[in-house]
């Protein structure tokens, strides 16, 4: 079997983001960038997976600048087997991405397209799902639990009320919480040996598919600040404040 | 022209955030009808009825629905959308799994997780964790809406008496299946939901000393949260986690006791009405976003503040 799986560069979830002054996004320059937390845990499940023996080939994919090459390179150096990139200098919405990754899909043809849940810089949790849809496919989103079967893949999902177990019939989309595993890091031998790993380049450009973003972004703002409140001193003047004062005990 | 808006339920009941979502769709436009999918689900349909704002109610009664399974969801949803100008859900695990696959089938960008509607086509909603928000306006013709539902008052289950109208079941694809769910059980309110939420991080040390918390949630009718880090220790479980990978919550009362206060549990947490924050370290961030801080060993205050919240004659419920 062969996996696709999708890796986004975002902003480091560490990193405090700033918003510019001009309302026109977050400031980007000289700031700490990784791959999306859950595409790292998509891109563990299926090293592992092809561990195991089950599955051949892991193909890492990004859409991006050229940066978006050192999200592969990290998928390469903890495991893939090769990538493609697919250049971009512009933004492009989830709807667009999924088109793009459609394409390939029929090129590469895998059984299985793994992709983090959602991407921490847009929270849009969209890519998975689209993609599953424009190629007919079945979905398992938010998967914290995966196992693979030989026509299908039985997953456990994180909802809101607990845990939902499903089986999908293959070829599926599956899309990864970040309890699925803890994902490892590359040695700096397999970061050497990464380098040497192919990586195919195409310009998003040039996939056929019509990129034209739908939604416009009008402004970017801070979101109304929080001031610090009082400390109290001890537990009775902490009770007394919020029985008499917040009045919501 | 209309909303349609999808129902989340259990067949049985609605669930609750449906009537936050039907707040929002109705500043879409006044025109606000609510697709029910399921099996055996007259109740729910009624249920909806009653709503005030709801102008129509729409039920397709088939086994197909009764686990939401997406892939049989979206081709009704597809069809049915074909006279609204919106389609909208609320962005929990519900309307996040199946509603970019009915954008991606209609065309339509979707914009997800709207705080505010400024206009029928122009929406607020926060990106990098709820760190900035964004204006944004649609320009497809369509649109597909998921709506966060703390941030909208939910609608008011009146005497309304909606008309309510069939749906044919159209046919589902059979490539997945609907095993089993586990919901976790609980005495207490929902997290999602509770007027006060108390807290534990990796202060507590291990999932025993959670009972600490339990006695004060207990006393005060809270539901239970957690930090991602007390959940990854193994103190509690998952579905009680608050922040930018659980639960975003907007409570009354949030009680925010041995959590240092990052980034990804303010994005779940600091819109509550009233924080407080005890934590042993005066400096820890979480500090800065509480109304009531109080530096102490937490070990120390949570009996003294059960023992406190036991003097007083009442509590809210």
């Amino acid at each position: 079997m062969k996996i696709l799986v999708a890796v986004k560069r975002v902003i480091d979830y560490n990193v405090q983001i700033r918003v510019k002054e001009d309302g026109s996004g977050v400031h980007t320059d000289n700031v700490k960038m990784s791959t999306n937390p859950p595409d790292d845990n998509a891109v563990e499940e299926s090293v592992k997976l092809k561990e195991s023996g089950k599955v051949k080939e892991v193909v890492a994919i990004s859409i991006g600048e050229d940066k978006a090459q050192e999200s592969i390179r990290k998928a390469l150096a903890v495991g893939a087997d090769r990538g493609i990139h697919i250049k971009s200098d512009s933004y492009i919405e989830p709807l667009g991405i999924a088109k793009i990754l459609k394409k390939i899909v029929e090129k590469e043809k895998p059984d299985m397209v793994f992709l983090g849940k959602q991407a921490i810089d847009d929270d849009c949790n969209q890519t998975g799902q689209m993609l599953a849809a424009m190629l007919n496919w079945p979905q398992a989103t938010f998967s914290s639990k995966i196992n693979l079967k030989d026509k299908s893949i039985e997953i456990v999902r994180e909802i809101d009320e607990g845990l939902e177990t499903i089986e999908v019939n293959l070829p599926a989309v599956v899309t990864c919480d970040l309890r699925l595993n803890e994902p490892r890091f590359a040695s700096l031998p397999n970061i050497m040996k990464a380098k040497k790993k192919p990586m195919e380049q195409l310009n998003a450009k040039d996939m056929g598919v019509d990129l034209t973003n739908r939604i416009e972004q009008l402004k970017v703002e801070e979101p109304p600040k929080r001031k610090a409140g009082i400390k109290v001193a001890n537990v009775a003047e902490l009770v007394s404040k919020l029985k008499n004062e917040a009045k919501v005990i | 022209m209309s909303v349609l808006l999808i129902a989340e339920h259990d067949n049985k009941k609605l669930k609750p955030f449906t009537l936050n979502a039907m707040t929002a769709a109705s500043k879409m436009d006044g025109e606000v009808h609510v697709l029910v999918a399921g099996t055996g689900c007259d109740n729910v349909s009624k249920e909806i009825a009653n709503v005030a704002l709801v102008k129509k109610v729409l039920v397709c009664d088939s086994p197909n629905y009764e686990n939401y399974l997406p892939e049989n969801l979206v081709p009704l949803v597809v069809k049915v959308s074909e006279k609204y100008d919106h389609i909208v859900a609320s962005a929990n695990t519900f309307g996040k799994n199946f509603m970019p696959r009915v954008a991606a089938a209609l065309d339509v960008s979707q914009v997800s997780d709207i705080i505010k509607v400024k206009s029928p086509d122009t929406f607020v909603r926060p990106i990098y964790a709820g760190n900035a928000f964004a204006t944004v306006k649609s320009n497809d013709k369509k649109k597909c809406v998921t709506i966060r539902p703390t941030s909208f008052d939910a609608a008011e289950k009146s005497d309304g008496s909606a008309p309510i109208e069939k749906v044919e079941a159209v046919d589902v694809p059979n490539t997945s299946k609907f095993i089993k769910r586990e919901e976790t059980k609980s005495e207490r309110p929902e997290l999602g939901t509770a007027r006060i939420v108390v807290s534990g991080g990796r202060g507590l040390e291990s999932g025993e000393n959670f009972k600490l918390i339990n006695d004060i949630a207990d006393k005060l009718n809270a539901a239970v949260g957690a930090s991602r880090a007390a959940v990854d220790a193994g103190y509690i479980s998952n579905d009680h986690q608050v922040g930018q990978t659980g639960k975003v919550v907007v409570p009354d009362l949030y009680i925010a006791v041995g959590i240092s206060g990052a980034i990804q549990h303010l994005a779940g947490m600091k819109e509550s009405k009233i924080i407080v924050a005890i934590n042993k370290d005066g400096e820890a961030p979480i500090f800065s976003v509480a109304d009531y801080g109080l530096e102490a060993d937490l070990f120390k205050a949570l009996p003294e503040f059960l023992a406190e919240l036991n003097k007083l004659n009442t509590i809210q419920k």
